[in-house]
């Protein structure tokens, strides 16, 4: 925070110390990223990628295994050196930052690890105190007791699990968990990686629908990377599509759908497409009826878990 | 200079209103939450019309207030009304961390929990050796099952492995008990009695003796940790639903290759410790390397070198299962597998340390 080469009014006075507040991002794209190469050894697993993530929008990522979604998720946090490319945050370039290096930005995006990656030795309310200790050392213990209590009932959980363990906690209340960490500092932008993997149906249904209000509530623009259709029916704004190494089609499912690279058609005309298509149907259909997601969530059609 | 939200106390047609400017956002709150939490007076309404940007943090805050006070908030922005709403739904009283009782209770509780492991663990490890033997009778019934791969790559890692280092730390050792104590003989003028010295209390003692430390460092940590991660990642759980006795395929292997190479080691130790003995007698006390040599087959009883090579398979043993046992403890988090490393290594070193002064007064009844 303190020195990043900042172009707004230069810090004077007795709080030079303490860092100007950022104000939030204004331009269109937080996320540019452009001529992206990412190579292990002999294996090129990115080469000339381009993206550009819009403000306020749910960006789903989707790719086969291997494709490298989540290389392309830690080139952009920081944690995997790109070999050429450029990647902007916030229209900050950031590009071959070290993983601890101060940069800026990290108080102003937050992580989902697909683990979770909960400290395990860490209650879960002290889990979202970790990054507000680090980068907010001035707000009185009582207030971060506060807002770490309402993180975690805002993530869906109920509120006696602030004082649990990691290992107390079943999967999907994992996933919450770290969504609440993720959320501790109020980021502009959010990284989910894989958020309802191994997840059962209603809960993962009952994230999606977290992740979409919290949203549009908060003004996140979201990173979300998924093998889920459901997922990406029901929240994604726009779709990624990660092949050869590259960005090979990006935009809404219609628009995809009119591609005719075999992946994506493969993808979004195979069998589990159609049954998500169909319970994506059904709940716009029913979406007048009610907010009861885990209801709609019950309704889908059979076989769809096959 | 930072910004920092503020406020501004006035009086209002129907009481005190408190009006806030500034940005409401995490990095500007900490100043106005202390004063808002300082301010006791009754508040009639909290004006949010002078305020910027805002995040949870301050609507938090705002809405914290405002329900401490019983105030109406006023002059909220859409975005304000909206995060207001969201931290509404989102209240909670529920304790951060589990409840700690008053320290002389915790005192009191945690010696009786040390106290109660205590037996229980020797009870534990005493069911786990049961087990190790019979999942070895197991597998001498059904020697086909026996994993003849794993032993083998266990003997490499606690035995070959660790040549160099043994024989490092013996060569010194052996080099230290010649030189100071040819000091101490010379004043009886009784040099010669060093080849004695050295002979016998390395043959006998101290090369199984540095051997099972240096292995329980080495080796009963590397189980312990192994073991452990294997725990926490469920490995150990998936070998047991396809079938696999975690105990035959983990646990014996790693116990016999330590059973078998101490005492490989243990004699080797004694070798170098020897060798290094001789060394610094040829090059200080005038002691011929090959006298010095020779002069140990003489000076030296056979019965130590058995004294020697009885001891170091128990030792293995000890050092094998401590390390194995913890490892199998393991349960939760990744702080208890550091915890139940440190635990095998002090164990081990702490037992053999223990059986070896029993060992001691033990052949020396015996007349060896």
């Amino acid at each position: 925070m303190a020195g990043q080469p900042d172009d707004t009014a230069p810090a004077t006075g007795s709080d030079g110390a303490l860092a100007e507040i950022t104000p939030p991002y204004e331009g269109e794209y937080p996320i540019v990223i452009e001529g992206l190469r990412n190579a292990f050894g002999e294996h090129v697993v990115h080469d000339d990628l381009s993206l550009k993530v819009r403000r306020g929008e749910i960006l789903g990522v989707v790719g086969g295994s291997g494709t490298g979604k989540s290389v392309l998720m830690r080139s952009i946090i920081g944690l995997q050196r790109p070999q050429a490319g450029r990647i902007e945050v916030f229209g900050k370039d950031i590009t071959g930052a070290e993983p601890d290096q101060n940069i800026g930005v990290r108080s102003h995006w937050g992580v989902l690890f697909q683990g979770g990656a909960l400290f395990s030795t860490l209650t879960v309310a002290e889990n979202v105190e970790v990054p507000l200790k680090e980068f907010f050392p001035e707000l009185a213990t009582e207030l971060r007791h506060e807002i770490a209590r309402y993180k975690v009932v805002l993530t869906g959980l109920p509120a006696d699990a602030a004082s649990k363990f990691p290992s107390e906690l079943s999967g999907g209340m994992r996933k919450r968990a770290g969504l609440a960490r993720a959320l501790a500092l109020d980021p502009e932008l959010l990284f989910l990686d894989e958020p309802t993997a191994g997840l059962d149906p209603i809960g993962a249904a009952l994230l999606d629908d977290l992740i979409r209000n919290l949203t549009d509530t908060l003004g996140l623009t979201v990173f979300l990377i998924t093998h889920d259709l459901d997922t990406l029916h029901a929240i994604c704004d726009r779709v990624a599509v990660l092949a050869d190494g590259q960005v090979v089609a990006i935009g809404t499912i219609p628009e995809l759908l009119r591609s005719d690279h075999p992946w994506i058609q493969e993808y979004f005309n195979g069998p589990r497409a159609r049954a998500a298509t169909a319970t994506a149907d059904r709940r716009q259909r029913d979406g007048a009826a009610g907010p009861g997601a885990g209801g709609k969530a019950l309704d889908r059609p059979a076989g769809q878990g096959a | 200079m930072r910004e920092w939200a503020d406020l501004d106390v006035q009086d209002g047609a129907d009481g005190t209103i408190v009006a806030l400017s500034g940005p409401l956002v995490i990095a500007s709150i900490d100043r106005l939450d202390r004063k808002l939490r300082a301010l006791d007076q009754p508040v009639a309404a909290i004006d949010l019309s002078n305020t910027q940007d805002i995040d949870t943090v301050g609507a938090w805050t705002v809405w914290r207030f405002a329900r401490d006070h019983d105030a109406r908030i006023t002059g909220a922005s859409e975005q304000a009304s909206k995060l207001l709403e969201v931290v509404r739904g989102a209240q909670s009283d529920a304790a951060v961390a589990p409840p700690r009782g008053p320290t002389w209770i915790r005192v009191l509780g945690d010696i009786g929990i040390t106290v109660t492991n205590l037996g229980h663990g020797v009870g534990r490890i005493v069911a786990f050796l049961g087990a190790a033997v019979v999942s070895f009778g197991a597998v001498l019934l059904h020697p086909r099952r026996f994993r003849i791969r794993a032993l083998v790559r266990q003997m490499e890692l606690v035995g070959v492995n660790s040549l160099f280092i043994i024989g490092l730390m013996s060569f010194l050792v052996g080099v230290v008990i010649a030189q100071q104590g040819a000091v101490q003989l010379a004043q009886f003028g009784a040099e010669t009695l060093t080849i004695n010295l050295v002979g016998r209390i390395t043959l006998r003692e101290l090369g199984v003796l540095m051997t099972s430390i240096m292995v329980a460092g080495r080796s009963g940590s590397a189980f312990a940790a192994q073991l452990g991660t294997m725990k926490l990642t469920e490995e150990i759980d998936a070998m047991r639903t396809i079938g696999v006795s975690p105990m035959e395929a983990l646990v014996l292997p790693r116990i016999l290759a330590a059973v078998l190479m101490m005492p490989l080691l243990g004699f080797y130790a004694s070798v170098v410790a020897i060798i290094g003995g001789a060394t610094i007698s040829h090059l200080t006390l005038g002691i011929p390397f090959m006298t010095f040599l020779a002069r140990i087959q003489e000076v030296v009883p056979i019965y130590d070198l058995y004294v020697g090579l009885i001891k170091a398979p128990v030792f293995g043993l000890i050092v094998a299962l401590t390390g194995c046992y913890q490892g199998m403890q393991v349960e939760g988090n990744a702080e208890e597998v550091g915890l139940r490393t440190t635990q095998a290594v002090v164990q081990a070193i702490f037992m053999v340390i223990v059986l070896d002064a029993f060992f001691a007064v033990f052949f020396t009844e015996l007349g060896w």
